[in-house]
């Protein structure tokens, strides 16, 4: 199950000002519901106004593109796109001081780059070489910097003040903003935002079965995944956690 | 055949599957019931078919005699567990294990032609508190961890909790059920389990 899939750049600057706009809108919180989430009044509009977006145009749209693009179309872009994590995976998973995992995703990105056609076939998985998925907000988790209040952003998802951060930095430094032609950039960038929408679609109807407000639901897994990510899947026991 | 032969090849058999169960190690008790719930799914016509109640009777037979739903309960209320009355924690339990298993009999329906590698046991072989760890493995995706913390009670060992990915399908249901008791009280969480299963407790 892949909850809140929202590594990739597009309008990862939106985060920004986004922040900026909680900070204004945050006066009125009611209650220590969870001390995770401190802008939860806030946050629950930011979510209201994502359901209504997302539901009505972005999930339709994405739902036909899942249904009617051929399959082997729909991976290679999704490879395409891995490519391009890989490399962050490696970058700052250098920066974590992750040698081993970031050694498998700069061998994924050469291999997969030379041999699959410029990462467009994704040869490194055939060949057993593991994807690390280590990204910006997990190396300032490294560094030691806390999650921060939780956010949620319309169209982007469930993050926090670090991981938010990272996918500003990354969506300043990611490979496609280089591209020199603009209509051509804002193409890859809309058709990067619907395949990460894409892989969301599955673990979503299992959020709807499951949960008895999908807001808490949501918040909940968001930060126990990016938690056991951060612990490469050795989370120490919360005190809290106990019977 | 008469009643009373027919009862007592029923204990019989009852006894057998319980020292069958007593003898085994988690590990091969997850490894077993997994792959006996997937044959399933693959090999029956109806489930096939998308027929939402036999998948879930199947999950009833198979899968949910080896949870230990109290105790899933009691985890994924927390401190208010202590605050609620026996008859409570019936209910809660009960309308708990149902929503666990729509959820859970939900997700499988989308399994297809996944493998699962079931990772070797690191655990002292006398303790009673394990984790079982196994990994499901798709068609150019990444893999999902799914892991089993598993306990022995009475000689047989059942799973009381399971985490897809990091995210533990019980503590995920801590800040959900604390929010409804805040709200409603304990009565109030039991009457919104219901409602979201259906009207009430099977």
């Amino acid at each position: 199950m892949k909850i809140g899939e929202h590594r990739r750049t597009l309008a990862r600057l939106l985060a920004v000002a986004a922040a900026g706009a909680m900070l204004a809108g945050c006066a009125t919180t009611t209650g220590p519901a969870s001390p995770a989430d401190p802008f939860e009044p806030w946050n629950r509009g930011m979510y209201e106004i994502h359901q209504v977006v997302d539901g009505n145009f972005v999930k339709p749209m994405v739902q036909a593109y899942v249904d009617y693009t051929p399959k082997p179309i729909q991976q290679t872009i999704r490879n395409f796109f891995g490519n391009i994590d890989d490399l962050f995976s490696a970058i700052t998973g250098l920066m974590s001081g992750k040698t081993d995992l970031a050694g498998h995703d700069l061998g994924r990105v050469i291999v997969n780059t030379l041999f699959g056609i410029g990462g467009l076939i994704d040869v490194a998985s055939d060949g057993g070489i593991p994807k690390g998925d280590w990204d910006f907000g997990l190396t300032f988790g490294t560094w030691g910097f806390p999650q921060g209040p939780y956010l949620f952003v319309p169209l982007l998802g469930p993050t926090t003040v670090r991981d938010g951060t990272g996918w500003v930095v990354r969506a300043y430094t990611g490979p496609l903003s280089y591209v020199p032609d603009v209509p051509t950039r804002n193409i890859m960038y809309g058709v990067g935002a619907v395949d990460l929408r894409a892989q969301a679609l599955q673990a979503e109807s299992v959020i709807d079965q499951a949960a008895l407000d999908r807001y808490t639901f949501i918040r909940r897994a968001y930060l126990q995944r990016r938690q056991y990510l951060l612990y490469e899947g050795n989370v120490p026991p919360e005190k809290e956690d106990q019977q | 055949m008469s009643m009373t032969i027919r009862m007592a090849l029923a204990a019989l058999a009852a006894v057998f599957a319980f020292s069958v169960q007593a003898q085994e190690a988690p590990d091969a008790l997850v490894k077993r019931v997994s792959q006996d719930v997937l044959q399933t799914i693959k090999s029956d016509p109806k489930i096939q078919s998308g027929d939402q109640a036999r998948i879930r009777e199947v999950m009833e037979a198979k899968l949910a005699p080896n949870f230990d739903f109290d105790r899933m309960t009691a985890l994924a209320m927390g401190r208010n567990w202590r605050q609620a009355t026996p008859e409570q924690q019936k209910r809660l339990t009960s309308e708990f294990k149902t929503l666990l298993v729509r959820t859970y009999s939900g997700a499988l329906t989308q399994y297809r032609d996944q493998t699962i590698d079931y990772k070797p046991l690191r655990a002292d072989p006398n303790s009673s508190d394990v984790i079982v760890r196994t990994e499901v493995v798709r068609q150019g995706q990444p893999p999902v961890q799914i892991d089993y913390g598993m306990e022995k009670k009475d000689g047989a060992w059942k799973a009381y909790d399971v985490v897809v990915g990091g995210v533990s399908l019980v503590t995920n249901y801590r800040d959900e059920f604390s929010e409804q008791v805040r709200a409603g009280g304990i009565d109030g969480l039991i009457k919104t389990l219901a409602t979201k299963n259906g009207g009430g407790a099977k």
